[in-house]
């Protein structure tokens, strides 16, 4: 906190701020900038009072005689007493200030999910999101896999649950972070504030592939998500030419449908993202590879080189079948 | 004369020390009384404290460089984004493996060991009160690290981080044998701990030199206590739920299951509930050890002493009623959350009042910058921010968000070593004349103070700023163009220096063996009773066991320290006192060597370690257990008679 001067070039430099605590984009991230503000100045203002106070305490007397004086080690000046008092009134005055600015902030964000006018579930598998926008109407509901799209300035309830282990999800650039727990459901409440691309990530530790388990947040106007809601309740595309024909056969006749689910075409499996939509995502594999024609390559010929440890095996594709796969994979816009 | 044939002699007549009985004649006659029998097995067969002690810590800080050289490791990892130096399952089991040695068979043993090793010397006393229990602690103890370290050298070494969170932990996710052999590690370190604490208290409570009052100890011994007295309230539930993971994973029950309505979060309740306490187990000792450099190196006594120990005890409490600081993410109820959040900050308070008697204390004395404290020194500057962090992630909030991040890496790290690591060199350096007759390098020792201090802060302090950056903990790597470079980079540079000053940190102590200078009883002209005897301190600690009448016998009373006459010389005995005021109250014979505690220790270990593939282990193992059990404690005492009273 000594150096708190120095953070400023670091932000400024640093990210392209998709997945950064200082973005501040939704509300409750807006709050914890805030509060985080608040918690530095105080900090900081404790830290130089300490760091004086052990500089002069050790500057004061540094060249006095070095002999014991036996009667005299165990007295104390008068003002140890009084300072004493203050430091304690100071520690007392500030956690009691800080410990308030803390309630106020966490009653501000339990408001902000307090009607919820869009609502999602986040299923996280290892290592893996499944996301499903419910709707009572059966036929409205949309599933995607690793990627979320939220109007802005509409309040959003996220239901939380694990396949397998504990994960937690976070986007920091909107709201801190809640954990996703077999046998247990949790929520988070989300007010996105801003248009544009985020990044959230895992954060609690999953498995092998714990560090590849990210997830990506388009926040648009409302406009652009209807369009996109819209988009997503299609079933795929039919493949339209002969190389992506022998794509599509292969997909829903050999080992991709049984786990994964493409709307519209006999490939059904539930243990995998669905992908109905794949093409239209930015990454490949929960944020571990950016989408495009290469990656796309190299991720369905050895998903165990790029992504070791994944759940999706590794098949011995023949040249012919992986050009067709993709091919067809890629018309799933 | 045999053992046998002297507990036939009339009390009156067995030899005791006094007027008549001192200098050599009583070290010749004490030496062979308290000496270990001759080679390999007599090595093996001490229970002096000084050897345990010893051994305590030359093994913790052989885990320390074994973990700090996994640490290396990650960090290179980490250097540059996408890195490919190490696969995501390795990374796994070597940051795992990184804060299990650094929690369990590092932070929490040295402590130990430097409190087995100090305190029956800041007591005025021979031996602890179980020595065998303590020989038997060690045992455990590197049992269960060779367990550890055997493990992940053949490649079934745990993976699934030092918390070991189930599910992921549990059977249906952490197939194999290793989060076994990390849980059977953890046994094997409560017992050591557990045992190493009974030994302590007993210790403090009833072998003070006469006249040091509880209100007279050393701080030091203070914090002694109220970290045993913590290990003994928080080890039981960690037992507890390794016991349950273990059942869960070795024979079907289902505690952790979700499935089976079993409880993932009961596993982090009873973990916390231990793991929170933990920190100030290994933090408390480390607040003793800097009252105590303070004090010397200030030439005055500590300004505020009730203060300080009331801060120790009121940490220790607090300690208890934290642990679900750690689980704010886990969607417990809110109203809830707002008490965990009032009480993790109140701790501040006593860790505040605790550096006001620092600063003060220096302030009305006059220190003088040696290396010691300059390590106290640079403990302050450091350690307050890790607390103040910790401030921050008290609030909820703020917690939400930095939670699992690198702030929070950079928090604790700031707390541990800062905390607790700075002031352990400094006590140390501080200790090390006392334990091997020799002074360290002062110059070296400069040196490596210097390297570690701004190295620590270079390998630390970025990591604030690459979890604020997005960057989540227990990550094997991280994309480019998030702003992660730059602090990574940074933190790798600063670990290198670290490693490099703590390998001079490490000749120092080698070199300075043999070649350091020769010290007299007390080189730092301190006041505790350590320094009453001379350097190293004879197998028997003190000829004749003083007596004090301050806080600071040796500045009070200096050579003239008044001493008890008495004791038996051709028999091990201690004396001991009463608890609160410690006046003389009985004589008690100290356990002689032996082997037994160390077949004890093999014998449990091989129960522990069999019972990972055969539930079955568990009842066959018992057998030798209480074999050697049974020889350990065979009685041999004849019934006492009345002695004279000791003067």
């Amino acid at each position: 906190m000594r150096r708190g001067g120095a953070i400023l070039p670091f932000f400024v430099t640093g990210c392209s701020g998709v997945q950064t605590m200082m973005g501040g984009e939704g509300a409750e991230g807006a709050n914890f900038i805030q509060l985080f503000t608040v918690f530095m100045i105080v900090c900081t203002v404790m830290y130089l009072i300490v760091a004086i106070a052990l500089i002069a305490a050790v500057w004061r007397r540094r060249n006095a005689a070095l002999t014991l004086d036996n009667r005299r080690h165990h007295e104390s000046s008068n003002a140890v007493r009084p300072a004493l008092i203050g430091w304690t009134a100071l520690i007392a005055v500030g956690l009691i200030g800080l410990t308030i600015a803390s309630f106020f902030t966490d009653r501000s964000n339990a408001a902000n999910g307090s009607n919820p006018q869009l609502s999602l579930t986040v299923t996280a598998n290892q290592w893996w999101w499944d996301v499903e926008y419910s709707s009572p109407d059966a036929s409205k509901t949309v599933r995607t896999a690793n990627e979320i799209h939220l109007p802005v300035g509409i309040p959003v309830e996220i239901k939380l649950k694990s396949n397998d282990v504990i994960h937690s999800f976070w986007i920091p650039n909107l709201a801190g972070k809640q954990d996703l727990i077999p046998g247990r459901e949790t929520d988070a409440q989300l007010l996105p504030r801003k248009t544009g691309l985020y990044r959230g990530q895992c954060a609690e530790f999953c498995g092998v592939q714990h560090a590849q388990m990210a997830l990506d947040i388009t926040v648009e106007s409302k406009a652009d998500f209807q369009r996109w809601y819209a988009a997503q309740l299609q079933p795929a595309p039919p493949p339209a030419n002969p190389l992506q024909r022998a794509g599509y056969n292969y997909f829903t006749t050999r080992e991709c449908g049984s786990c994964h689910n493409i709307s519209g075409t006999p490939a059904t499996g539930q243990v995998a993202p669905d992908l109905t939509h794949f093409a239209s995502r930015r990454s490949i594999a929960a944020g571990a590879l950016p989408m495009n024609t290469g990656n796309l390559y190299g991720w369905v010929a050895d998903p165990q080189s790029q992504k070791p440890g994944n759940r999706m095996p590794t098949v011995g594709l023949k040249a012919d079948d992986l050009h067709a796969l993709v091919a067809y994979l890629e018309t799933l816009k | 004369m045999t053992p046998a044939e002297r507990a036939k002699q009339p009390p009156a007549k067995v030899p005791r020390d006094g007027p008549d009985l001192t200098g050599p004649e009583l070290h010749e006659k004490l030496e062979a009384t308290w000496e270990n029998p001759p080679g390999f097995i007599g090595w093996l067969s001490s229970v002096d404290h000084k050897d345990i002690g010893r051994r305590y810590i030359v093994t913790a800080l052989v885990f320390l460089a074994l973990a700090g050289a996994l640490a290396i490791a990650m960090r290179l990892q980490l250097s540059k984004p996408d890195n490919d130096l190490i696969g995501a399952a390795r990374y796994n089991e070597i940051f795992t493996m990184h804060g299990t040695t650094m929690m369990f068979l590092f932070a929490v043993p040295v402590m130990q060991g430097m409190q087995v090793y100090l305190t029956p010397l800041m007591l005025g006393t021979r031996n602890t009160a179980f020595p065998r229990l303590n020989a038997f602690s060690y045992w455990m103890y590197l049992a269960g690290g060779a367990l550890l370290w055997v493990a992940f050298v053949l490649n079934i070494g745990p993976d699934m981080g030092w918390f070991a969170y189930p599910p992921l932990s549990g059977p249906q996710y952490g197939v194999g044998k290793r989060v076994d052999m990390w849980a059977q590690m953890i046994t094997f370190t409560e017992v050591a701990a557990l045992a190493a604490a009974v030994s302590l208290v007993a210790t403090i409570l009833k072998q003070k030199a006469p006249g040091m009052g509880l209100a007279r100890m050393p701080i030091f011994v203070w914090a002694t206590l109220v970290t045993s007295l913590m290990v003994i309230f928080s080890m039981p539930s960690v037992a507890l739920a390794s016991g349950m993971l273990l059942s869960d994973r070795l024979v079907g029950t289902q505690f952790y299951n979700p499935v089976e309505r079993g409880d993932a979060l009961l596993w982090q309740h009873l973990f916390w509930f231990f793991g929170h306490p933990e920190v100030y187990i290994i933090f408390l000792p480390a607040t003793g050890f800097v009252s105590e450099i303070v004090a010397t190196f200030s030439r005055r006594t500590i300004v505020g002493y009730p203060i300080v120990v009331m801060s120790l005890v009121a940490t220790g409490i607090l300690a208890f009623g934290l642990w679900v600081h750690h689980m704010f993410a886990t969607g417990l109820p809110r109203i809830g959350y707002s008490f965990y959040t009032a009480a993790s900050m109140s701790v501040s308070i006593p860790t505040g009042l605790q550096i006001f008697c620092w600063i003060a204390t220096l302030w009305e004395g006059r220190p003088r910058l040696q290396v010691p404290l300059l390590y106290v020194i640079g403990f302050i500057f450091t350690f307050v921010i890790g607390g103040l962090t910790g401030v921050m992630i008290a609030a909820v909030p703020l917690d939400l968000q930095l939670h699992d991040t690198y702030f929070i890496v950079a928090h604790f790290h700031y707390v541990l070593i800062g905390g607790a690591v700075f002031p352990l060199l400094g006590a140390i350096t501080y200790w090390y004349p006392k334990a091997t007759g020799r002074l360290m390098s002062d110059r070296l020792g400069k040196i490596s103070f210097w390297m570690i201090f701004l190295g620590f802060q270079l390998a630390f302090f970025p990591m604030h700023i690459a979890g604020i950056n997005g960057m989540p903990r227990r990550v094997y790597t991280y994309p480019a163009g998030m702003g992660l470079e730059l602090p990574n980079l940074l933190s790798t540079i600063g670990s290198l220096v670290v490693a490099v000053a703590v390998l001079l940190f490490v000749i120092n102590l080698v070199v300075s063996l043999r070649s350091g200078r020769k010290a007299e009883p007390n080189p730092w002209d301190a006041a505790s009773l350590e320094w009453a005897t001379s350097c190293a301190p004879p197998k028997y600690n003190f000829p004749h066991l003083p007596i004090v009448d301050s806080r600071t016998p040796l500045w009070d009373a200096g050579e003239k320290l008044p001493v008890v006459h008495g004791l038996r010389v051709e028999d091990r005995e201690v004396l001991l006192t009463t608890v609160m005021s410690a006046k003389p109250d009985l004589r008690e014979p100290s356990a002689e060597p032996s082997p037994w505690p160390f077949i004890a220790a093999l014998a449990t270990s091989a129960m522990f370690i069999s019972s990972i593939f055969s539930p079955w282990a568990v009842v066959f193992g018992t057998v030798p257990v209480a074999v050697a059990l049974t020889a350990w404690f065979w009685p041999k005492s004849p019934k006492p008679e009345r002695e004279p009273v000791i003067s």
